[in-house]
């Protein structure tokens, strides 16, 4: 069992939660998650590490089915049944020279450890950060610190800029802004817009994907994707690629799967989608 | 032995064989001719005295049988199971000449289930372990399958702190996330792990060697023999156009899901399996028609074993065939995949296939399917399960370069012995090359555990 250190709402439909997962903890890296399960008839779900202090890790969710909704009912004090990683590759952070940290949703928690450790290995860091409304911005503090530059934008303009992250990147990039490499994660189809706007400028971009996973450690296969031409497994493969070699139409079908059977799930628990 | 009726069977997941009565064990046991020089031992990969515990079955002695049993094996409702014993023990009973051989797996289970319902995990067993205090030493286990399970047993009933380190959440391996519970219920699984721990194992699970420690970081903590046996938990695929398509699988995939997460009880439990109503399952092994059965049980209507050769190069055990024919999935022998179609939502709509002949007898000794021009023809299914086979899972494998790796990244060992290129380092099962079922895999724990013993005590 994995004791459940605080359990908090950050925004609306968004927690923040610090679990003591020593082993996990030792040799957690920015970039990896891990997989947990809540208790005995939980499924496996994976959440990217959003922080690691010690013998604690933070993970960053967003109510989006059954196990993230059982998440919320927490309590400090409480346990997860199982937790087990650091999964999937560390990113790569050496000093390149300017790189833009690209975050969307529930994704600007995890671009937190990977922008923080990109400034340590010494370069320069712009962050974009895009939510909603202006309740959703999350993290804005932790990333302002990590950050040389950050923007923040809101679909409805209710912080920072009115528009999506695309916007600012592409204004950033259009003015002539040296950026050796973008790294973005959060909802698929922002990590899709962003590869296709660097692609023609030729400027290196990874994403962290989100794929469907199962056991996270390659067995099942559940997260492959296509990457060049070829099959990846996200879990044992990524979770970061080269985005402008992803087919992310394919991520996005095979993020629906199981969508009819969670709307089932969630219909009969009286859980509002 | 008695089945549930196919036609009940397909809509739950409860055991398909029910097991024997004490009435018919004892009648069964009583045809054994008691073979003075018994080849169904000499033929069993874990040694077991055959005749003995069936003698024991014979004169009403069950506590004495299953203490038989346990001497050489430490899963023998699971052994009693899933053994291919027609391939071994019962292959060459005497009484083939002119009968049918004495049904010797289902008096194992007998054995097995007998003590399962009349005692609890048998303390007097970890009485029996060695006090010998030379043997001290620790020893890691790297997988709790079969050959992990099996070689942690051995090691602990002779005195060793074993400890099993298992990257699921629970304990089993392919018993677990791959074997279908109405061919061998988790309950047993269960207790056999905890009769392992009865002996002095200790199993961590969620702990991922080659992650949360090295097998360097293994030997600096203290461990003075490792025994690696992770399995072939890594999904191959076809290759062929369309295989991303919502609703393919792999058999490891639709396995998982059904059997370690008990998808079948969603939305009970919380993970989901998405089945549509007309399945293709490739490949003509065990997993497949794990898979093929699997997919029944789950709402399929109609369920096909697509397979590139003949049934007789099928590499499935036939009661597993016959279990699934009878269950009304049909096969498709002679036929490859060629390309899966899909909807505008990026789901399966239907799969081309192209039938064969055989050929000329390729290096395995089976005849070579070879492609019949123009025969082509669309499956009309809105599910394929791809169940062609495994490689070894390479999350370990990785992080341990210096491990010696032979053909399709199978670990090289000794046969023997079971020893790896690294001193004190010894590996069995599928991650190594031949150990292809739940026995092999434990013979090679048991051959294992006979070395470290060996290697730590001089």
């Amino acid at each position: 069992m994995f004791k459940i250190i605080s359990n908090k709402k950050l925004a609306p439909q968004i927690f923040k939660m610090e679990i003591e997962a020593e082993l996990v903890a030792r040799k957690a890296s920015a970039g990896q998650f891990v997989m947990i399960r809540i208790d005995d008839k939980g499924e496996r779900i994976p959440l990217t590490i959003a922080g690691i202090d010690g013998k604690k890790i933070t993970i960053v969710y967003q109510v989006a089915g059954v196990s993230t909704y059982k998440l919320t009912k927490k309590k400090e004090g409480e346990a997860l049944q199982d937790v087990v990683g650091p999964l999937g590759h560390k990113t790569e952070t050496k000093d390149i020279g300017t790189v833009c940290c690209v975050g969307g949703g529930v994704g600007i928690a995890e671009l937190y450890p990977v922008a923080k450790a990109y400034r340590s290995a010494g370069n320069k860091v712009i962050v974009i950060i895009g939510a909603r409304n202006k309740e959703l911005v999350i993290f804005k503090d932790e990333l302002s610190k990590v950050s040389d530059e950050m923007f923040v934008t809101t679909d409805d303009g209710s912080d920072g800029e009115k528009g999506f992250v695309s916007g600012v990147l592409k204004r950033l990039v259009d003015s002539g802004k040296k950026i050796d490499l973008v790294y973005a994660v959060g909802p698929a189809i922002m990590m899709k817009v962003t590869a296709n706007l660097t692609r023609p400028y030729a400027i290196k971009t990874l994403a962290s994907l989100n794929s469907i996973l199962v056991d996270g450690t390659g067995m099942c296969g559940s997260c492959r994707v296509e990457v060049g031409g070829e099959t990846k497994f996200a879990c044992v493969d990524g979770p970061e690629f080269d985005a402008h070699k992803v087919n992310f139409e394919e991520l996005m079908a095979r993020q629906l799967l199981f969508k009819e059977q969670e709307k089932h799930a969630c219909k009969i628990r009286g859980i509002l989608q | 032995m008695r089945k549930q009726l196919p036609k009940d069977r397909i809509k739950n997941f409860n055991e398909v064989a029910l097991g024997m009565s004490e009435e018919e064990a004892l009648k069964e046991a009583c045809r054994c001719l008691f073979c003075k020089k018994p080849k169904c031992s000499a033929n069993c990969p874990v040694e077991i005295d055959i005749p003995g515990f069936i003698n024991a079955i014979k004169n009403k002695k069950f506590s004495e049988a299953i203490k038989i049993i346990k001497e050489k094996n430490n899963l023998p409702g699971v052994c009693g199971r899933v053994c291919p014993q027609e391939n071994q023990c019962e292959g060459v009973c005497a009484l083939n000449v002119k009968d049918k051989p004495i049904n010797i797996g289902a008096l194992e289970r007998f054995a097995a289930d007998w003590e399962n319902k009349n005692k609890k995990a048998r303390p007097e067993y970890a009485e029996a372990v060695s006090k010998d205090g030379l043997k001290k030493k620790k020893v890691a286990v790297i997988g709790s399958g079969p050959a992990g399970l099996t070689c942690a047993g051995d090691l602990a009933r002779v005195g060793y702190s074993v400890t099993v380190f298992e990257a699921l959440h629970a304990a089993g391996g392919v018993l677990v996330y791959g074997i279908p519970e109405f061919r061998l219920p988790k309950e047993i699984v269960k207790k056999e792990v905890g009769y392992l721990k009865s002996l002095g194992v200790e199993v961590r699970t969620n702990f991922i060697v080659g992650i949360n420690a090295t097998l360097k970081e293994l030997f600096a903590e203290g461990y003075e023999g490792v025994f690696i046996g992770t399995g072939a938990g890594l999904p191959s695929f076809m290759n062929i156009p369309g295989e991303n398509l919502n609703r393919v699988y792999s058999s490891n995939e639709l396995l998982t899901r059904a059997n370690l997460m008990k998808a079948y009880l969603f939305p009970e439990y919380d993970t989901p399996i998405n089945i549509g109503k007309k399945v293709a399952v490739v490949g003509g092994g065990n997993t497949a028609m794990d898979s093929a059965r699997v997919s029944l049980r789950l709402g399929a209507e109609k369920v096909y074993i697509v397979y590139r050769r003949s049934e007789k190069e099928m590499p499935a055990r036939n009661e597993e065939v016959g279990n699934a024919k009878e269950e009304g999935v049909e096969f498709l022998m002679l036929t490859l995949p060629k390309k899966i179609s899909g909807d505008d939502k990026g789901f399966v709509k239907s799969m081309e296939c192209v039938k064969m002949e055989l050929g000329e007898p390729d290096l395995s000794g089976r005849r070579r399917p070879v492609v019949i021009d123009g025969s082509e023809f669309i499956l009309d299914v809105d599910t394929v399960i791809v169940a062609i086979g495994q490689s070894p899972n390479p999350v370990f494998l990785k992080a341990t370069p210096e491990l010696e790796l032979g053909k399709w990244d199978k670990i090289v060992i000794n046969p023997e012995t079971q020893s790896t290129n690294i001193k004190g380092v010894y590996a069995g099962g599928d991650a190594t090359y031949g150990d292809d079922t739940v026995i092999a895999a434990m013979g090679a724990g048991k051959r294992a555990a006979k070395a470290i013993d060996k290697y730590l005590s001089t």
